[in-house]
């Protein structure tokens, strides 16, 4: 049966908390959005993933340092390598990085103190699976709340990265100290992404900004595409 | 066995945290001129002899302790428990 909508899985874990936000964001841009528990070794059927905000497992030790080990995690990995798509937003994208799904990592803000505001950024890439609602240089608002997203990569990883186009979202303003500005990265093949920015959180003028819907409607449509090639 | 594990930011990173510190110290008349924060992490390891005991540590520090990116780590072992 060939199902209209894509249907993406939003990533349950002990301490998310950002879970039901991006579920409800998600159907409401018309994919079927279903939750997956973190304890599962296998995915069902799925055209995405979204690995949401949070705090999981208490974030103790890094955060994202013990989440990556869950076992969903690794079925995860497998549906990536396989060149599935897969957005980690805020805790989502520190547990990418732990899990070496994506370059760098996140650090504590460089102020120290947890930043909680709409940010402005700068789309750098409207030709990823994340982005193509956008334009290059559109800038857009959506909210960031931690206290950990001072992403960091060391200069020459750093370089490497930029002259790859990896770097896909950057604030348009100091925010948290990130090296160049980094907002948003994806992985060399383009099928995994993360952000700190909470896309989930802008999806409704109502919220102050409707910009975070340019980013979740990329995903869905993506996912609808690769649905229907899969049929 | 008993293991001890120093984690800390490695030479070079920001330590925005050791920062905050260095100037509180700064601020209570202590003459300082860095202040960095790492992490401690006591273990009893299972494993009796030393050798041995030291690569599964290391194992332990490779997976989950450390994050080679941002940061270096330590290992001291001693015999006696608890």
């Amino acid at each position: 049966m060939t199902s209209p909508q894509p249907r993406i899985g939003v990533l349950q874990f002990p301490g998310a908390c950002d879970d039901r936000d991006a579920l409800w964001a998600l159907s409401a841009l018309d994919a079927e959005a279903i939750f997956v528990w973190h304890s599962e070794t296998e995915l069902p059927d799925l055209d995405a993933v979204v690995l949401p905000g949070g705090f999981s497992y208490g974030d103790y030790l890094r955060c994202g340092a013990i989440a990556r080990f869950a076992p969903a995690m690794a079925a995860v990995e497998e549906f990536a390598a396989r060149g599935g798509l897969v957005l980690g937003i805020c805790n989502g994208f520190q547990i990418l990085c732990e899990a070496g799904l994506l370059p760098g990592v996140l650090r504590r803000n460089e102020s120290v103190s947890f930043v909680c505001r709409d940010v402005p950024l700068v789309v750098e890439r409207a030709d990823t699976p994340f982005t193509t609602r956008c334009t290059d240089g559109q800038q857009l608002t959506i909210p960031v709340k931690h206290g950990e997203g001072c992403w960091y990569a060391d200069d020459d990883l750093l370089d490497e990265l930029e002259s790859r186009r990896q770097v896909v979202l950057r604030y348009a303003e100091p925010v948290n100290g990130s090296q160049s500005d980094v907002a948003g990265v994806v992985n060399e093949s383009g099928n995994v992404m993360g952000l700190m920015p909470h896309p989930e959180h802008a999806v409704d003028p109502l919220l102050g900004s409707a910009d975070g819907a340019l980013i979740l409607a990329s995903l869905v449509e993506a996912a609808r595409e690769r649905a229907l090639a899969f049929v | 066995m008993k293991a001890t594990v120093l984690v800390r930011p490695k030479q070079g990173i920001l330590d925005p945290q050791g920062q905050a510190v260095e100037s509180s110290l700064r601020q209570l008349g202590f003459s300082v001129s860095e202040a960095r924060i790492g992490r401690v992490v006591d273990i009893e390891v299972d494993a009796a002899d030393p050798a041995k005991a030291r690569a599964e540590v290391e194992r332990m520090c490779e997976q989950l302790l450390a994050n080679p990116l941002i940061e270096s780590y330590e290992i001291e072992l001693s015999e006696e428990s608890g």
